[in-house]
């Protein structure tokens, strides 16, 4: 029999060869570009803001297209969380984005609960994910991901600072979800009020150890402008589908008697370098954070959490499956008992009804004898009935041929007396 | 639901005008998608299987285009046939136009040397399962790397010597049983001993026989996409095997320096289609075919891999292996099964 003898040459660092010639392995990056694009691409944000801050008019304005849903109403019960898929293409680019909206969130009078709603919302998707990732049988690769890359986070623009219902979600959700605060209906803020505005939410949330997405600023090409938007966050935006002409082009914008806001002018709002930041530059990053940060995190208090360790107390490597097999002989224990319980039930059950349906049957059978009974009375009443109608006939036919033959011999009698009476007559 | 926005060409880089209505920039995520690759690196393992003094060293180095070979990372070694089948590997930092990667070779001095040459594709498998198994573990780990490193097997290129009749037992054995776990490329080596009415001949003895015995290579059949991938593939399943010189010597053609052989009757071309067909393989595996060679290793050998992992030891635990996770609990992992067996 053949051994083996694995000899690694140069360790993790391997040594740096020198090409003499083109091989061709450049167009690695293009063969896996192209793979992506036949594959599709899919983007997932989570809108969260009060009812009525312009989410959904943002999200049309932001894709430039007209996704479906009218405005929701003020009354709801609790925080709902409804989610629509697009299929959006440009070029060669086809996107997969899913559209996530809070309904209801901030309408109620006690709002204690509305973030629960959210994280159990974004808490699911990982858990499909995990789901589907420690299956024996897995399709990983055209698994439709749905987890949440970015969470837009509208902050009401009332000049002053956060709410203590925004700073309460944002904390629930920074570890989570990539939050990317904005500040929405931004054109209801004078542009020194805005400056202010912007420090105070900056520094509410740095003294509310809120962590919130920053772009990522280690690659060369995106560093500087990166780090730039990184200074203008929250970005306040204006959204709007309406078009206005200005000059001699159509642009978005919103129409004031005192004025118009251009949505896309980087001096009235923020919105370009939202959409900037948002698609063109980092929907990569956001994905990638997402998988390697939120969704490791995710996984990793998921498995701890049910019993799993990497390594026991003598460190020597914990196995999953030991711990798997307790758990699951656990589970059976659990399991036979609540079939047992189950069984017992049933078996009760079948037994009551078994009672309740020979009490029926009994009582029926009394019914019928009594039925019965009473029919037979009823027979014999009547026989005697007619015996003794039968009985007067017979009397009163024997009293007819009794008066009749009566009668005859009265007519009889009668003619002899007549007869007599004329002879005493003629006397 | 489905919406379509207007497409509006934009060049890569260019900064799109701000009154630019209908475009959103979806398709900069393209351009992100190569700067990360970029940033990241690739990683490309290949193993190189056949008899010694077919020529697999000189193969690789002629691929790469540097001394990517064992050989020339241990240059003083004695050539000698070792008793058993060593697998050996040698890992490199190449760069091109700004694309890194980290090349390692297999080499498996051994193989098919011995008299009794039986199993002698086991230490391969083994190697290759290995590498699996470490992959695995990695990933079911709890505290998990970011980028897992992968020292999985994307392809084994197999040298058939250039007989001109037809694959030996070994060939047909070696190439069956590794044909499930890997993608397996034959090539014909040394090539310039077969004229090419007896390349053409043998190539087509070796599809026949790659075919009675149910031998898939890659690229494998069952695995193309669409049919624009089954089109490619089928022109480049008709040549299957390349018949293959390698070369990392120059010498001087028609004013050109060009990588080739030396020989009295002529130069062999190596870069040249008509001499020989180094040029088809290297664009294979390199240019066109590379991330789809991982791509089959990632998703199709490797799960296989998993699941036959994952079922066996559900089998060795419990009597009744399920094939779906119960609710809310995972699977089991092989850990003990393998445990045990080291130890």
């Amino acid at each position: 029999m053949a051994s083996t003898e694995i000899a690694r040459q140069a360790g993790e660092g391997a040594r740096g060869v020198p090409l003499s010639g083109h091989v061709g392995f450049d167009s690695m990056p293009d063969q896996l570009v192209n793979k992506s694009v036949n594959h599709g691409f899919c983007f997932n944000i989570l809108c969260v803001g009060e009812t009525g801050l312009g989410k959904s008019t943002l999200m049309d304005t932001l894709f430039n297209t007209k996704f479906e849903g009218e405005p929701t109403q003020h009354n709801q019960p609790g925080v709902t969380l409804k989610s629509n898929t697009y299929e959006l293409q440009e070029s060669n680019v086809r996107l997969k984005l899913t559209v996530v909206n809070t309904v209801g969130f901030g309408d109620q009078i006690n709002k204690e609960d509305s973030y629960k709603s959210i994280v159990e919302f974004i808490d699911a998707q990982f858990e499909a994910y995990l789901q589907e990732e420690l299956k024996i049988k897995r399709t990983l690769h055209s698994y439709h991901d749905t987890r949440i890359h970015a969470c837009l986070y509208f902050i009401a623009p009332t000049g002053h600072s956060l709410k203590s219902l925004d700073l309460v979600t944002m904390k629930k959700l920074d570890s989570k979800v990539n939050i990317i605060p904005i500040i929405a209906k931004s054109d209801a803020i004078s542009k020194s009020e805005l400056a202010k505005f912007k420090i105070k939410i900056t520094s509410e949330l740095v003294s509310n150890g809120v962590q919130i997405y920053q772009f990522p600023t280690d690659d060369e090409s995106v560093a500087e402008i990166n780090s730039t938007m990184n200074s203008h966050l929250p970005f306040a935006v204006v959204g709007s589908t309406e078009e206005v002409k200005i000059g001699n082009k159509m642009v978005k914008a919103r129409q004031y008697p005192w004025g118009t806001v251009q949505v896309e002018n980087e001096t009235h709002c923020d919105f370009v370098k939202l959409r900037e930041m948002l698609i063109r530059v980092n929907m990569e990053d956001l994905r990638e954070q997402t998988h390697t940060r939120h969704y490791e995190l995710y996984r990793r208090c998921k498995l701890e959490e049910m019993g799993f360790k990497d390594t026991d107390p003598d460190s020597k490597p914990f196995s999953l499956q030991e711990t798997y097999e307790a758990k699951r002989n656990e589970f059976m224990g659990e399991l036979q008992k609540k079939e047992e319980e189950m069984r017992q039930m049933f078996v009760q059950r079948v037994k009551e009804k078994e009672a309740e349906l020979k009490e029926a049957e009994k009582e029926l059978h009394e019914k019928f004898d009594r039925l019965k009974k009473l029919h037979q009375d009823e027979k014999k009443k009547l026989e005697e009935k007619k015996k003794s109608l039968d009985d007067e006939v017979n009397t009163f036919k024997q009293k007819k041929t009794a008066a009749e033959l009566l009668q005859n011999q009265a007519q009889q009698a009668g003619g002899s007396t007549t007869l007599k009476r004329d002879k005493e007559r003629k006397n | 639901m489905s919406e379509a926005t207007k497409p509006q060409p934009q060049a890569k880089g260019e900064k799109t005008p701000i009154s630019d209505t209908s475009y959103v920039g979806i398709d900069a995520i393209l351009e992100q998608m190569r700067r990360k690759a970029m940033k990241q690196g690739f990683e490309f393992n290949v193993m190189v299987v056949g008899q010694s003094g077919l020529g697999k060293s000189t193969l690789m180095n002629t691929l790469f285009k540097s001394k990517v070979s064992r050989k020339s990372v241990q240059p003083n070694v004695e050539e000698r046939i070792p008793k058993t089948v060593e697998i050996k590997s040698v890992s490199h930092d190449v760069e091109e136009k700004g694309v890194r990667m980290k090349l390692t070779v297999i080499d498996t001095p051994g193989f098919g040397d011995q008299i009794n040459n039986e199993n002698c594709w086991q230490p391969i498998m083994k190697f290759i399962n290995d590498q699996y198994e470490t992959y695995l573990q990695e990933e079911i780990n709890i505290n998990r790397k970011k980028r897992i490193p992968d020292t999985r097997v994307h392809c084994c290129i197999y040298f058939i010597p250039p007989t001109g009749h037809c694959l030996r037992p070994l060939d047909v054995e070696f190439m069956r049983h590794l044909s499930k776990v890997v993608n397996i490329v034959p090539v014909i080596a040394k090539a310039d001993t077969l004229t090419l009415e007896e390349r053409d001949s043998f190539k087509k003895t070796i599809r026949e026989e790659l075919r009675a015995n149910g031998i898939d290579v890659y690229p494998q059949k069952e695995f193309d996409e669409d049919a624009e991938d089954r089109m490619i593939n089928d022109k480049i399943r008709e040549m299957i095997p390349f018949a293959v010189v390698g070369s990392d010597q120059e010498y001087q053609v028609n004013g050109k320096r060009i990588l080739g052989r030396k020989t009295k009757w002529g130069t062999i071309e190596v870069e040249n289609i008509a001499h020989c067909e180094f040029a088809y393989l290297r664009d294979l595996l390199i240019r066109t075919h590379m991330q789809n060679i991982k791509d089959i290793t990632c998703s199709i050998h490797y799960e296989t891999y998993r699941v036959r992992r994952l079922n066996e030891s559900n089998i060795l635990f419990t009597s009744n292996p399920p094939d779906h996770p119960a609710p809310a609990t995972p699977q089991p992992n092989g850990v003990a099964a393998h445990r045990s067996s080291v130890e």
